[in-house]
């Protein structure tokens, strides 16, 4: 039968615009982007039912080149135009590219809403830790001291950690991945495309003209098996070149603490296992000082609730349940009428 | 048994006279429920028929400290069997509830007019909250007015003792008290009023029971006190033929919108951030979501505008209601909107300012906002309401133009309009013209910055239409192609463009006719918004002393309708009163060359007629 013919398979190619790349050569927004392409012709839905919504910054660019529908809207609010888009066609998938500032400055008032809503839209933010379009000043996400053009002595507010603040306003889906990691942003990017809510996922980003190597420190090929935890639901947190050290729960300090594993150490059973539903285990793993412990990664936190747009969605058929379709006559008469 | 003498037959008394309409003002504390009482004292009129209008003025603090003179609120209503345009300016009855109330309306009230007074209030710490030295009901200082002083206070609690009330909220029944004694005096049934506190406080029945026994009582005593001379009647008035109702401006504007939408078949999302006094739209819509309507209450104003044209963006009607701080905050959205060209409804409800100013009072400051508020040049469309009615036709019309045009429409109202009402003949649906909106869905050609070549307007492809993926942005845009273009003469030409765009809206609506008057002569009045009551009774008035004068009123600022410069040509001079520091005048000025005059008022009330008569007969003689 003719409406069982698959439809024509999309390819990353399909994804590409005709647009010249703006980006500065060596940028890690190519590979994300490139990891965006990759994965989206798997999700099956039509490129004309998706839309990327974007902020201002090198970062929120993003929606130029990809062949889809998008909206490249003002600094800080985009999770706001998303809002507005996603209740007012729900079938849309909604993806939306940010920075560490137009995301956690600027427009921090409206990621919160958005995580706290749990509006069904998925949020890639680029964390390079540095204002990149407007040309090198510090960030949110920028560490203590840090010396900028803007900053000649060193920064002098504490950096806030994008996951732990997404944790803290009640995000039910929480994810970090690296730029360069393609295997792993693509696990990441799927797994949140699957996710029905808010699914927030800080990508660590290199900004090689203004902000270069800033997570060479655990992104490094040499040491990332030290510095890295990959988590991974179920499974037991350890890391190392041989998986031999793990985190373990500290019942009297309530926090986690590094043990090395098996021989000469603690028995693996000793070895916390992620729980990704439990916003707990988010919490912990986000705020892990570096370089004491390792920089988690993976799906940190995934939990179902409803949705903003369903819930309201539902308002309305039960409105329209209980009062039938709106009848504008009868509407326009209401309260006490007199005739004359 | 001593046989039962038949009762003698009752003469009515007192006599009724019949008389053409009424100013009456209600004042009290803010937690005296005035509001209420002035609402339902304007129910009984709207149902006797009368021509009306309202205006309630209350303080910003929701219970003010008692007794204070700044907890005063009020409600004045003017009711007539002749056409009103306004609330009238200075009252005929004045019921003051407190002495604090007293102290600020006083000098409003006509001379020899009726004074309600509850004397219950009047005792040494009510009198000294309000400033009194000495009880003005023992001096001689309210000589000039017929006084009826009354322990409404005793007498209500007296009225609802068998119904189980503490003493508080006996109290509070105080106001339907006075409402009855209003409705003896000019000859309203109870019966509706009656309705009302069932449906009110249904939950309650002991509040139930003792409201109504409230208000019979304050009936009652009209009847038997025999303290009055007269009980009045004003007859219904000529009104044209058709099915009325009451209508608020904010009500308006809110069934206008919903209107809008279904006219041109669309869902309408409103993003909007509570604020006074815009808050009562975002209330009404939240009601109608059988019409496809969806409300966000957003985290801000920022997020409320950006919400709105997101919704547009992906093919709904959006729409931002607010306030002047509100919509200082919307402004960069709007500048995205008028960029990206997606259609957009703003309702400015404007207050006194700046700042947080006056909340609760009326201004039309933000009308310069409105037009040049955004950075760089960015045209959008302005239009204005000029009454509570008007408030519906004028967001229909906001509707029409954001979808022809694909541009952002602010609508102006203000403080007056929004809690000011008026009889309102409704509309018959088939008589509302239809909106055509057409997605582009054909890939042919296509880029998104396609225009209609007479409109300009840009073509509106949505999401999830097929082969037309596009992106746009704040970015400057390629005429030919949509893309992103910084290059300097294709950015004069877009800028151009959507000048012209908004220029041409001038052709499309309705030129400027005369309200009151000769379209030339010696004088006109030019008005725009909710002054519209107060200049055209004023103008007429002027006219029926044989004054050379006349009225014109805008409904659409930018563009201006396309006669506006012609019009002003006729006369010898132009006067244009507005509840700011003269906005419209300097475009006026700035635009035809013409030396208007302002005539300015910034105390957060609307105009009194009188004071228009006097400006116009001093311009005239001068
Ligand atoms: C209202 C407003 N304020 C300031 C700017 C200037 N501005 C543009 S991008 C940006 C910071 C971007 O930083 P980030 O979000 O981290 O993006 P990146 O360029 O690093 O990807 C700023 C301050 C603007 N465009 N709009
Ligand atoms: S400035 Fe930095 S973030 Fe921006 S494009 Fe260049 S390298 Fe990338
Ligand atoms: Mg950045």
């Amino acid at each position: 039968m003719s409406d069982l013919i698959a439809p024509t398979k999309l390819t990353k190619k399909d994804f590409e615009t005709d647009q010249d790349l703006r980006w500065c050569p060596g940028c890690g927004d190519y590979s994300i982007l490139a990891n965006v392409q990759r994965m989206m012709p798997e999700l099956g839905i039509p490129r004309e039912q998706i839309v990327w919504v974007s902020g201002i910054g090198c970062s929120s660019r993003f929606p130029y080149y990809m062949n889809t529908y998008g909206f490249h809207t003002i600094h800080g609010r985009a999770p706001a135009v998303a809002l507005g888009v996603k209740v007012a066609n729900p079938e849309l998938s909604v993806w939306l590219a940010t920075g560490d500032g137009d995301g956690l400055s600027i427009g921090g008032n409206h990621l919160m809403h958005c995580l706290r809503r749990n509006l069904d839209v998925k949020i890639l933010m680029f964390n390079n830790r540095i204002y990149g379009l407007t040309k090198g000043q510090y960030s949110p996400t920028s560490e203590l001291g840090k010396v900028t053009k803007s900053t000649p002595a060193g920064s002098v507010d504490q950096p806030v950690d994008p996951a732990s603040f997404a944790l803290g306003v009640n995000a039910s889906f929480v994810a970090r991945s690296i730029d360069t990691e393609a295997q792993h942003l693509g696990e990441v990017l799927r797994r949140a495309a699957a996710h029905s809510g808010t699914a927030f996922m800080e990508i660590y980003q290199n900004c090689n003209v203004f902000n270069d190597g800033a997570f060479d420190a655990f992104t490094d090929k040499a040491v990332r098996a030290e510095r890295q935890v990959r988590v991974e639901h179920g499974k037991p947190l350890l890391f190392g070149a041989n998986q031999e050290k793990g985190l373990r729960l500290n019942p009297r300090t309530l926090g986690l603490e590094v043990v090395n594993v098996g021989e000469g150490g603690v028995p693996l059973e000793e070895v916390l296992v992620h729980d990704e539903t439990n916003p707990t285990f988010g919490q912990l793993l986000a705020r892990m000082p570096f370089p004491e412990f390792p920089v988690a990664v993976g799906v940190l936190h995934a939990s179902l609730r409803p949705t903003y747009d369903g819930t309201l969605r539902a308002q309305q058929k039960a409105a329209r349940e209980k009062l039938g379709q709106g009848d504008l006559g009868k509407l326009l008469r209401g309260g006490s009428t007199w005739t004359i | 048994m001593e046989p039962v003498s038949p009762s003698p037959p009752v003469a009515e008394h007192p006599s009724r006279e019949v008389i053409r309409g009424a100013v009456v003002r209600f004042a009290g504390d803010s937690g005296d429920g005035m509001q209420v009482t002035g609402d339902q004292f304007t129910a009984a009129a709207a149902l006797a028929r009368n021509d009306l209008a309202t205006f309630p003025d209350f303080p910003a603090e929701i219970r003010a400290p008692a007794g204070t003179t700044y907890g005063v609120s009020g409600f004045q209503v003017h009711f007539s069997s002749q056409d009103v345009f306004t609330p009238g300016d200075a009252p005929d009855v004045l019921v003051a509830m407190n002495p604090a109330a007293l102290k600020t309306n006083l000098k409003d009230l006509k001379k020899g007019g009726l004074l309600i007074l509850n004397s219950g209030t009047f005792n040494a710490t009510n009198l000294k909250k309000a400033g009194y030295e000495v009880n003005p009901l023992e001096d001689n200082s309210l000589d000039g007015y017929t006084v009826l002083s009354i322990d409404i206070t005793k007498l209500t609690v007296t009225s609802v003792k068998d119904t189980g009330l503490s003493n508080k909220e006996a109290h509070r029944c105080k106001n339907f008290w006075t409402l009855g004694l209003m409705f003896w005096i000019y000859s309203r049934p109870l019966e509706p009023t009656l309705k009302w506190i069932e449906s009110k406080f249904g939950k309650r029945s002991d509040l139930v029971a003792a409201n109504i026994a409230a208000l019979k009582a304050g009936h009652a005593y009209g009847e038997t006190a025999e303290v009055f001379q007269h009980r009045y009647e004003v007859p219904a008035a000529p009104v044209e033929k058709g099915e009325y109702r009451n209508i608020g401006g904010n009500t308006a504007t809110a069934l206008g919108l919903v209107a809008g939408a279904q006219l041109a078949g669309l869902p309408l999302v409103l993003g909007a951030y509570p604020i006074t006094p815009a808050s009562d739209v975002l209330h009404e819509l939240s009601k109608h979501k059988q019409f496809g309507v969806t409300t966000i209450q957003a985290e801000d104003e920022i997020a409320a505008v950006c919400a709105a044209l997101g919704a547009s963006y992906a093919g709904n009607l959006g729409v931002t209601s607010t306030s002047g701080p509100g919509m200082a905050l919307k402004m960069e959205g709007i500048g995205l909107a008028l960029s990206v060209e997606l259609p957009l409804v703003i309702i400015d409800i404007q207050r006194g300012g700046p700042s947080t100013g006056l909340p609760t009072k009326t201004e039309q400051a933000d009308l310069l906002q409105a037009v040049y508020g955004r950075n760089s040049e960015g045209p959008v469309c302005v239009i204005a309401a000029s009454t509570p009615g008007n408030c519906f036709d004028m967001a229909i019309e906001a509707v029409r133009l954001a979808l022809k045009y694909m541009t952002p429409v602010i609508l102006l109202t203000d403080g007056y309009l929004a809690n000011g009402a008026e009889p309102w003949r409704i509309p018959r649906v088939e008589d509302l013209p239809k909106i055509d909106v057409k997605f582009r869905t054909d890939p042919a050609g296509f880029h998104p910055f396609l225009r209609d070549p007479e409109t300009l307007a840009r073509n509106w492809a949505i999401p999830g239409t097929p082969e037309l993926m596009h992106r746009i942005g704040g970015l400057e845009k390629d005429y030919n192609s949509g893309h992103i273009s910084y290059a300097p003469d294709n950015h004069e030409r877009m800028v151009k463009v959507r000048a012209a765009k908004i220029a041409g809206i001038a052709n499309d609506i309705p030129p400027l006719t005369m309200e009151v008057g000769e379209d030339s002569g010696k004088l006109l009045v030019l008005g725009w918004g909710s002054t519209y009551g107060s200049i055209r009774e004023a103008v007429q008035r002027c006219r029926d002393r044989g004054l050379s004068v006349s009225h014109a009123h805008l409904r659409y600022i930018n563009p201006f309708p396309s006669n506006l410069g012609e019009v002003m040509k006729r006369f010898d001079r132009v006067l244009v009163p507005e509840l700011n520091l003269g906005q419209l005048v300097k475009i006026v000025r700035s635009t035809f060359l013409v030396p208007a005059e302002s005539f300015a008022k910034v105390q957060g009330q609307p105009f009194k007629i009188s004071e228009l008569e006097d400006k116009i007969r001093q311009v005239l003689e001068s």
